[in-house]
Parts: C-alpha cells; structure tokens; sequence
C-alpha cells in the first residue's frame, strides 16, 4: 500500500515545474498578458507539450502514453502553482477521455491520433450538459447543431470543437466551420481564454457511443473537474508559501509580522485547510482509473472542497501580504483570480454537491 | 498510489468478520458509568451476550484484536505490530457493531510510556492490569494555572526517607473517581530551570492525603476532577525516567493522545447517521434531507471528512512507507479532526432545530441525545490535549518554520 504520488508522477509534475519556474516567471507571464504577446505564449505551449502532456492520457493503441489521470492531476497542480498561460483541462484531459470513451474505431484513430502528433487539438465545450445557464444550450439535429455554447474552454489554437448537447451526446465539429462563431471571452483570470460559441446549422460529427449513453460524457466531466481542483490546490499551495514567505520578512512593530500569532494562526488555517485536499485529490484521480464505484462522488468532493478550500486560502494569503496583497505589483491576484474561474469552471461547488447527493440518491 | 494490501489482509478480515458474527450483540452487565462509552462503544442492549468488560478485554487480547503488539510477558498478544490489521479490526468491529476496547489514558498513554521508558519491574506490575481493564489510570498533568503552559506545574515533590511527599493541585483530571492509579507530573527540582524541573510519578489513588472533587462539565455528564494532594506518601520507585526528566518521558505520551483523538472513519459514521436521521425527520411535510440548504451543508460536511479520511490514509502509508515526508498531514490532524467533529454535530443539532435542544432523558429526544452531547463533548476536546490555538502555533512554527513569538524577559 502507497498512498502518494509515484516517483514516475513526481517526476512529471516537477518536469513541468522546472519548465515553467526557467520559462514562465510571472513577469513573463504578466508580459505575455499585458501585451498580449501570442509568441511567447505559444513558445511557452509549445514548450510544455515537448514535455509530452498532451499524450498523457490518449490510450497507447492510437500512439498515447496511455497514463492514469493522476499524472494529469499532478501535471495540473504544476501549472496552477506557477499560473501558467496554458489551458490543459479541456484540450488534453477531457478530449482524450471524451474521444477514448465516445469515438467509434474510425473516430478514435482520427482523432486520438492526432492529438499525440499536435496536428489537432480540441476546445471543449460542455457547460450546458452540466448546467444550461439562460436560454443557453442545444440539441444536436440530423447531424447539424444550433444554438449557443458559452464558457468553451482551450479554445486558443485548437482545430476542433467538442460540444456535449443537453442529452450528453458528444460531437466534433471543424473550428474553420462557417457557421459557426467565436467571440472570446473576457474574464478576470487573464492565464487562459474562454468563448462563447454560436453555431448555425453547424455539421457536427457525433461521436457514435454517445448516442446511446452518457459515459463520455460525465467521464469526461469527472476528469476535468479533478483536474481543474489539482490546478487550485497548486495555485493554494503557492499562495500559501508566498504568504509565509513575506511574513517573515516583512517587519513591523520592530518584529516580523510572521511572529505575530495573528498571522500565524491565519498560515496555520491555511495549511490544515490545504493539506488534506492534496490527499483528497490524489484520491479522487486514483479512484478514477481504479474504483469505479467510488469515482464520481470523489471527483464531485475533490472539486467542491477545493473549491471552497481555494477561495478562502486566496482570501486569507492576500491579507497576510497586507496592501501590497491588493497591488497588481505583487501579482497575488493572478493566483486568486485562477482559483476564482476554477471554481466556477465544470459545475460550481453547489452545482456539484447537489449531484454528489443524487449520485448517492439522497 | 495503490491502495491494496496483500492477499493475507483479505484472510485476516474474513477472519475478523468471522469474530465479528460470533460476538454479535455482546454487551455488558456492569457498564460503565461514562455516559460517553455508553454512547459511543455500540454495546448492544439486545442479545443474550452478557459479560464484564474485563472478559471482553481478555477475548480481544487472546484473538490479538488488542494489544496486538504487545509482548505475551507483559500480557498483550505478542504480535508484530502491523497498521493494517489495526485498521481492519477497527473497521470490522465498527461495521459489525462490535464494542472497541477499553481506551482511556492508561492504555493510551501510560502503556506505551512503560514500554518505551519504564523500567523491567514498572512493565511487570502495571501493564497487564491496565491492558485487562483491572487497573484504570488518570493523567495528572494539567493545573489551575498550568495550561496551555503545561511547564509551568507547581505541585511539587520532596523525596524524603526514601518517599516521594506530594504536595499541590491537579485539574481537568477525567476518570480520577474511577481510577487505581495517577501518572503525574511533579516539581522535584524547584532549583533547575522550568522543564528541567519536573518529574513522572506513578501515585497509587488510594494513598491517604489524596481528595478528588468531581468538576461537573458543560454537558452535565462527562465530569473532571480536580485532585488535591497533601502530603501524599509514596515509595520512591515510582518514578518513570529519571528526576527532572519528566517532562521528556511527558512529551512521548503526548504524541499519543493527539493521535488518538480523532478517527475520521468514526465521523464518517456519524455522517451516514445524520444522513438516516434526515431522511426520517421532516419539516412541513419536507424531509430533511429533501431541504436545499440542509442538503448542501450536509454534502459540504461529507466531502469534508472524505479529505480527511484521504489524509488519514496519507499519514499510514507514511508508516508502511519509511522516508514518505507527511509531516504536516499528520501535525494538523488534532485541530482538523476536533474542529470537523464539533463542526457536524453542531450542524446535526440545527438540522434538528429545537428537537435538537432536548437533553438528558427528555420525551421526543432522538439518538440518545448524542449529537447535542457529542456536540458540547468535542468542544471540550478542541480545548484539551492542547488547544486549537495551541495546534495552530505548532502547525506554523515546526510546520511552516514561522518565527516564535519574542519571549518576555524575566520569564
């Protein structure tokens, strides 16, 4: 019995780490968003993917390094820590899985194929499967679809769009398509882009499992929620250390702030708050690929506790930074507003809990 | 990560089942007078199973479901020490509705003491009594004005003629009415510097000049004591270490008891409790558990303890697993897991609402009263065995390496 990440995943996670730490400081990354430098960005995606994560989870039959989703959940705590301007949870965790679990044997060589060569890449757009927000949502028709999908995430030099209608089909659709139209986003976390998308009599190829039933779907949804929950442990765990860090150095009253038990007991908070989600993380992507039983309901706690672990971490580690918290001078605010999107990103916290209760029919 | 044990594990918990089956309903003619045994070990009141608690510690040590690692001389079961069979048994009896055993101070905290510290004859005269149940020990550690710095004890003790004469106040002294035997903490050395003063004596309760007063707690049940000594005689072997080295054999059994605290996999069972409770209960017609509000708290607590039983399994595979570094996982666990606890009865009492105010042995009362008992109960456990307050300046200082607080000159 071992319950951690292995030396294998470790070894991925802090793969990523060193990239990012030589390549995306946050002065690159603030750089890359105040200029909305697309080179450097790309150089940085490019980068990530030599470290060979978009094969992670394609299934070695269709050239995939076919991997447990705790490599990608450590893979996500990496980019979360270092608010990396990489949009992984879609394009590189839900697609596979979604594709794997949905495709027919033409599909999955098509696509899975070219997922691990770069020569596609998938936006994912499944919000309205999950909760149809204002008029929002669709059904796919005689192959074609309309309507209007929002929140799409990776959207950002993908090939493809996969939707998921309000009956949990999953489709494919070409992103050079006609009709359909793309309107980015502006939200508060800058790191990554969001879309809304508009299709018109779009063609659309379903991908042929789901159209008879939803296990691509909510696999899918599953694995990105525990994802996009290790990228919010990762940007807690950095929140955390900076806080500590500037508390002691930071002096006041003659004395650094850290020894005063005010702050301290707030550090304290934080870290008992934190280090349980770290093990419920692991949990729920071990439970993935290895309890079946158990998966859903650990990938809706993962998502819902870190959430609302996140949020006040973010909360309590920029007061512990004081005025210089508020400043964008010091950045704490990248890391507090990429826990704010993940939190609403897939379903959020009370989105989940009222399905972790039918899950367990309550 | 790989969460199976090997192939024995999956012997040894049929084997428990087995156990479990044959003891179903056990329970005890002479139970205890702790309310907080009689409500939270599941001794059954159905069944044709009476025996004294003593006899169940027997069975249990015989088929090493106790004291498993305790060596066959010293009247434990004599095996290798294995955390797994421990979690099986526990999660068996627990399943099965099987009564733990005896816990309590002296089996918690004193046996393991002996083991490591105590001398030959120490380990000869008191560990098979207190692991059989026929000797109950209480922990004279805290005083009126030596709390949180416990240190800072003033009774004191001078050996003359070959005795040890105690002099002084204990407090917070839970189980001292029932007790045979205290493991205190003295003042032997008022001369040397505060924890170098101090040592672990070995007080037989029934030692004229020793008064114990009940000090009745918030819930009205689980009481304290305080325990007066005056000139309390008693032979100079009964110390534990040597003088002034109290605080050191101390601070071995301490780690005990924060450990032994907080089960999450017991407060996931008060979860799947206060689930059968909401779905039983209604308001208008309503039921709880049908109730949005409550319904999401209620999964919030859930998801809560399930990061907590993951945390737990972290901390064990660390002990299967030399070199794993979970230092924090297991440092935060006192204060999260009294903090959660407290947290879901207190949120079980309001699911109640008023219901959930009934106490003691009023008409409508459900469950025995124990959420609103247990609610008060785990109050008192944030407090002792070292506050929250106290948890968090461990948890920044040794964990996060945050500076102490400046010390005041003179003292």
């Amino acid at each position: 019995m071992y319950f951690g990440l292995s030396e294998e995943q470790q070894f991925f996670k802090d793969n990523v780490n060193k990239f990012l730490n030589d390549h995306a400081s946050l002065d690159i990354v603030k750089k890359i968003i105040d200029n909305n430098d697309l080179d450097i960005k790309n150089e940085i995606a490019n980068g990530i993917l030599n470290l060979g994560i978009n094969s992670l989870l394609v299934p070695e039959k269709y050239g995939g390094l076919g991997l447990d989703l705790l490599f990608a959940a450590a893979v996500s705590q990496s980019l979360g820590e270092n608010v990396a301007p990489f949009s992984f949870a879609g394009s590189y965790v839900m697609a596979p899985i979604a594709l794997s679990l949905g495709g027919n044997e033409d599909q999955k060589n098509k696509y899975l194929n070219s997922i691990v060569n770069n020569k596609m890449k998938f936006a994912v757009g499944f919000s309205e499967y999950i909760a149809a927000r204002n008029n929002f949502g669709f059904l796919f028709k005689n192959n074609t679809v309309s309507g209007k999908s929002i929140f799409v995430l990776d959207v950002e030099n993908s090939t493809h769009l996969l939707i998921a209608d309000e009956a949990g089909q999953i489709g494919v659709i070409n992103i050079n398509d006609k009709n359909i139209k793309l309107t980015e986003l502006t939200t508060v976390d800058k790191t990554r882009t969001y879309f809304e998308i508009q299709f018109e009599k779009a063609l659309v190829d379903i991908l042929e499992e789901t159209k008879s039933n939803i296990n691509a779907v909510t696999r899918s949804i599953d694995a990105g929620r525990i994802v996009l929950a290790a990228d919010s442990l990762g940007a807690s765990e950095a929140l955390l250390t900076k806080a500590v860090e500037y508390s002691k150095e930071r002096k006041q009253f003659g004395r650094a702030i850290g020894s005063f038990q005010a702050i301290k007991h707030m550090c304290a908070e934080m870290a008992a708050d934190l280090e349980p989600c770290y093990s419920l993380v692991w949990h729920a992507a071990h439970c993935f690929d290895n309890i079946p039983d158990e998966s859903r309901l650990m990938s809706c706690h993962a998502k819902s506790h870190v959430s609302d672990v996140s949020k006040v971490i973010a909360k309590k580690a920029t007061e512990v930074h004081g005025g210089m918290g508020f400043t964008d001078l010091m950045g704490i605010h990248y890391w507090f507003k990429r826990i704010g999107v993940n939190r609403q990103n897939l379903g959020s916290p009370e989105t989940i809990r009222e399905e972790a209760a039918k899950i367990q029919n309550l | 990560m790989d969460l199976n044990f090997r192939p024995e594990y999956k012997d040894f918990r049929k084997e428990v089942e087995a156990f479990c089956n044959k003891w179903k309903g056990v329970y005890f003619k002479n139970a205890s007078n702790s309310p907080l045994l009689d409500l939270t070990s599941s001794g059954s009141n159905e069944g044709n199973k009476i025996i004294t608690r003593q006899k169940w510690q027997k069975i249990l040590i015989e088929n090493g479901y106790f004291a498993r690692s305790i060596p066959k001389e010293y009247g434990g079961f004599g095996g290798e020490n294995d955390e797994i069979k421990n979690r099986i048994i526990a999660s068996e009896f627990a399943y099965h509705g099987i009564p733990s055993p005896m816990s309590g101070q002296g089996i918690d905290m004193l046996v393991p003491t002996l083991l490591e510290l105590g001398t030959e004859e120490q380990k000869q005269k008191y560990i098979k009594k207190t692991l059989h149940g026929e000797m109950i020990w209480c922990q004279g550690y805290s005083e009126p004005n030596a709390g949180s710095d416990l240190a800072s004890l003033q009774t004191k003790a001078e050996l003359i003629d070959g005795k040890w004469i105690i002099n002084g106040q204990k407090i917070w002294t839970s189980t001292a009415q029932y007790s045979q035997m205290m493991f205190c903490l003295v003042r032997t050395e008022p001369e040397a510097k505060k924890h170098a003063g101090i040592s672990y004596l070995l007080i037989p309760m029934g030692t004229p000049g020793i008064d114990v007063r009940p000090l009745i707690d918030m819930t009205l049940k689980a009481g304290f004591n305080e325990v007066f000594f005056t000139d309390v005689a008693i032979p100079e072997e009964n110390i534990v270490g040597k003088r002034g080295e109290g605080w050191a054999v101390a601070n071995a059994t301490l780690t005990h008891e924060r450990g032994s605290l907080t089960n999450p996999n017991a407060t996931m069972g008060r979860v799947n409790a206060l689930i059968d409770r909401m779905k039983e209960d209604t308001i208008n017609g309503i039921r709880l558990i049908d109730i949005p509000v409550y319904r999401d708290k209620l999964i919030a607590l859930q998801a809560k303890v399930t990061a907590f039983q993951s945390n737990s399994l972290r901390v064990l595979s660390a002990k299967l697993n030399p070199g794993q570094d979970v230092k924090m996982a297991g440092m935060i666990q006192k204060y999260y897991g009294t903090e959660l606890r407290h947290e879901l009865e207190g949120f079980a009492v309001d699911v109640m609402g008023e219901l959930g105010t009934l106490y003691e042995d009023s008409p409508y009362l459900k469950d025995k009263g124990s959420w609103q008992f247990l609610y008060m109960y785990y109050l008192g456990l944030i407090i002792g065995g070292g506050t929250s307050q106290i948890q968090k300046n461990i948890i920044s200082e040794r964990g996060l390496g945050m500076p102490r607080e400046p010390k005041i000159s003179g003292v």
